[in-house]
């Protein structure tokens, strides 16, 4: 292995794949078998963190930075002047065997710029995850990217061999893809989607039947879109989302503050902030979708186009429907419980489960270790004194706040100065 | 009264067995490597015996379950002071009670346990997540550790699992022993190390080992966004006590 050459490209390849912030390896079920490399059953883990505090759990690098297309969102845009590299196809399967073995990462997420085209590119991709696979018997995870355009064929054998498979729609509105990626037609990003979708119902259904039919994409297919490079509402983000999590049976919908990589007039300039409270709040907003019962209506709809960014979406959503509470811990159901502000799942099951010896008390859910600072307000127990007396949601609202230190206080002030400026529609 | 054993799961468990015996409601069992000497409580050593231990296991199983007794020896793994105590308190509690004890958070033992647990757990996690291999001359990924908790028996699993087709060898400096996995099976290990194990050196490491340390190191630093920097989140992530074993912080 000549390592000087090595790490020029893993510099320049890594560094074009690191705003794909999907990092995520858990989900796949598969087992090393015959002693080989390798075992993607259990949780994925993170290995080591960036010092912006992200997972890093997989190789990520591009395949080639060379590309066709000029997105205007992405660095590796043909129309930027940039170091361009390309790794072969055996040199990605050392990489990943021997930061494998040393226990650095969990396995491969190998995306690429389009060189020649999106079925040449494809092929290349899945040539890697197939040799991974078959020659060195490697079980870790494989992430690949489906390049818009692939054929159904390739997406098939893609399949065969990757754990997940991702095609990042990146422009949520078809308008600001219009403007920002005019080589880019969404019937493209969707073709392989729905191929992928398709073959995990049909693999899942065969193997219902015949036991040995082999696994297809076993950890499902994810999607990511930029937030913040149009001018698009969190309603449009949202509902595109929970469209893609339906529609496609997607694993995971990421949001990507975007981050300014150049000058041109139709997006942001650098130098401006990355939105990461904005981030930050969308992904809040899909976990309640997710994993709290929430419909996409009652966090975002005409009224509220955007989500708030003084509170989280689920106090904004309570505050609202004052009319639901209090909640008594002691009596209500798990979806009731799941929607008090400031109690996560984790709490709530610890509450179902230590309800069952005796009616809990303000004293017991400390004691359990459930957090009251915000839940508080909306919920009664076992004790006399509550605390929502009449309080209006203004004065809740502003008793959450000032007894809370958000970690984004810093970024929230930023960049609310930042919506001084533009005149945002942020109200007080 | 106060038990003295020999820091052995099965030591601790049949002194448990003994306390049962002597019916000594509240006694202080404590590891003879921490015993001060007290000149006002009764004494009593242990004998470890793997009879009395099996029976108390036996029975702690049938009352707390699979998921009880898993829980009993990940806390005892934690080393903390007086662990011994609280575990006797949920073993005794477990026994009185009809019902299952295991989440009864609302009892201070059971919801120490649950703490200890917890943070076990989290140290188990960092081992799987922050060993480092190097490969030796010899062909062995090696990897040097100290974890806070004795947790590298927790580990043996995991590792066997993924890595079934290569020799490796994880040693716990800080306890002086490791587990080694020979392609067949994981054994405990205790060696003589020089002081210089931390560095690379290419008296026993192959010389391709310290190039990819770099390569990895590399990787690392090419991952990052200048723009999104957030040192505090990163290092609650990645406590600095472990930086030394890391080749991206260290190098
Ligand atoms: S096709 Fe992909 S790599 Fe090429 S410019 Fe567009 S987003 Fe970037």
């Amino acid at each position: 292995m000549n390592f000087d050459r090595i790490k020029e490209k893993l510099n320049i390849l890594a560094d074009a794949a690191k705003y794909d912030v999907s990092c995520s390896s858990s989900g796949s079920k598969r087992q090393n078998k015959g002693k080989g490399l390798g075992d993607s059953s259990g949780m994925g883990i993170c290995h080591s963190y960036t010092e912006d505090g992200r997972c890093v759990s997989l190789l990520k690098i591009l395949l080639t930075n060379h590309c066709i297309f000029d997105c205007a969102y992405c660095v590796t845009r043909k129309s930027n002047d940039i170091q361009r590299a390309a790794f072969k196809v055996q040199e990605v399967v050392d990489l990943t065997i021997n930061f494998y073995r040393r226990n650095y990462i969990e396995g491969l997420f190998l995306s690429s710029g389009i060189f020649k085209s999106p079925d040449t590119t494809m092929e290349r991709l899945v040539q890697v995850a197939k040799k991974l696979r078959l020659e060195e018997n490697f079980n870790g995870y494989i992430h690949l990217k489906s390049i818009p355009g692939a054929s159904d064929e390739l997406m098939h054998e893609a399949g065969l061999y990757a754990d997940r498979l991702s095609v990042n729609i990146e422009i949520p509105t078809r308008e600001g893809l219009k403007l920002l990626a005019p080589d880019k037609d969404r019937k493209d990003f969707l073709q392989p989607m729905k191929k992928v979708k398709d073959e995990i119902i049909r693999h899942k259904s065969e193997k219902r039947i015949i036991k040995s039919t082999p696994k297809f994409a076993p950890a499902g297919q994810s999607t990511q879109m930029i937030v913040g490079a149009t001018n698009e509402t969190d309603a449009q983000v949202m509902y595109t989302a929970a469209y893609f999590y339906k529609k496609y049976q997607m694993k995971r919908v990421y949001y990507s503050g975007y981050i300014p990589v150049s000058y041109d007039p139709r997006l942001p300039s650098i130098g401006t902030d990355v939105p990461l409270l904005r981030e930050n709040r969308l992904y809040q907003a899909d976990w309640l979708m997710r994993f709290y019962g929430f419909s996409i209506e009652e966090l975002l709809n005409k009224e509220h186009p955007n989500l708030d960014s003084d509170v989280d979406p689920k106090l904004s959503w309570a505050l609202r429907n004052l009319h639901l509470f209090p909640v008594d811990v002691n009596k209500a159901d798990k979806q009731m419980l799941a929607r008090i502000p400031g109690l996560g799942m984790k709490s709530v099951y610890k509450i179902l489960g230590a309800r069952k010896y005796r009616n809990l008390n303000w004293e017991h859910l400390k004691k359990i270790g459930v957090a009251l600072n915000r839940a508080k307000y909306f919920m009664v127990c076992n004790s006399k004194e509550w605390e929502k007396k009449d309080l209006s949601a203004m004065n809740i609202k502003s008793l959450i706040l000032q007894n809370s230190s958000s970690k984004f206080r810093n970024t929230y002030n930023n960049q609310l100065n930042l919506f001084d400026k533009q005149d945002a529609l942020i109200q007080y | 009264m106060i038990f003295i054993y020999d820091a052995s799961f099965e030591g601790f468990l049949s002194a448990v067995f003994m306390a049962y015996e002597y019916k000594c409601k509240q006694p202080k069992i404590v590891k003879k490597e921490k015993f001060m000497g007290d000149f006002f409580e009764e004494v009593e050593e242990v004998i470890t015996s793997e009879e009395k231990a099996i029976r108390v296991w036996k029975k702690v199983k049938a009352k707390c379950g699979s998921r009880g007794s898993q829980q009993i020896y990940w806390a005892f793994l934690s080393e903390l002071d007086e662990i011994e105590i609280t575990l006797f308190q949920y073993i005794q509690h477990a026994l009185v009670s009809t019902k299952d004890i295991t989440k009864d958070y609302a009892h201070p033992a059971v919801l120490k346990v649950a703490q200890t647990v917890k943070q076990v757990g989290r140290e188990k996690h960092r081992m799987d997540a922050f060993v480092r291999f190097r490969k030796t001359k010899d062909a062995i990924y090696f990897a040097t550790v100290e974890p806070d908790f004795n947790v590298l028996p927790l580990n043996v699993k995991h590792f066997k699992n993924r890595y079934a087709d290569q020799k490796w060898c994880i040693y716990d400096l800080k306890r002086n022993y490791g587990i080694f996995y020979d392609l067949e099976k994981v054994e405990i290990i205790q060696l003589d190390l020089p002081a210089s194990i931390l560095e690379t050196s290419t008296d026993f490491f192959t010389t391709e080992e310290i190039q990819f340390q770099h390569l990895w190191k590399n990787y690392f630093d090419s991952t990052n966004i200048k723009s999104r920097k957030n040192t505090k989140l990163h290092q609650q992530h990645v406590p600095k006590r472990y930086w030394r074993y890391l080749s991206e912080k260290y190098l």
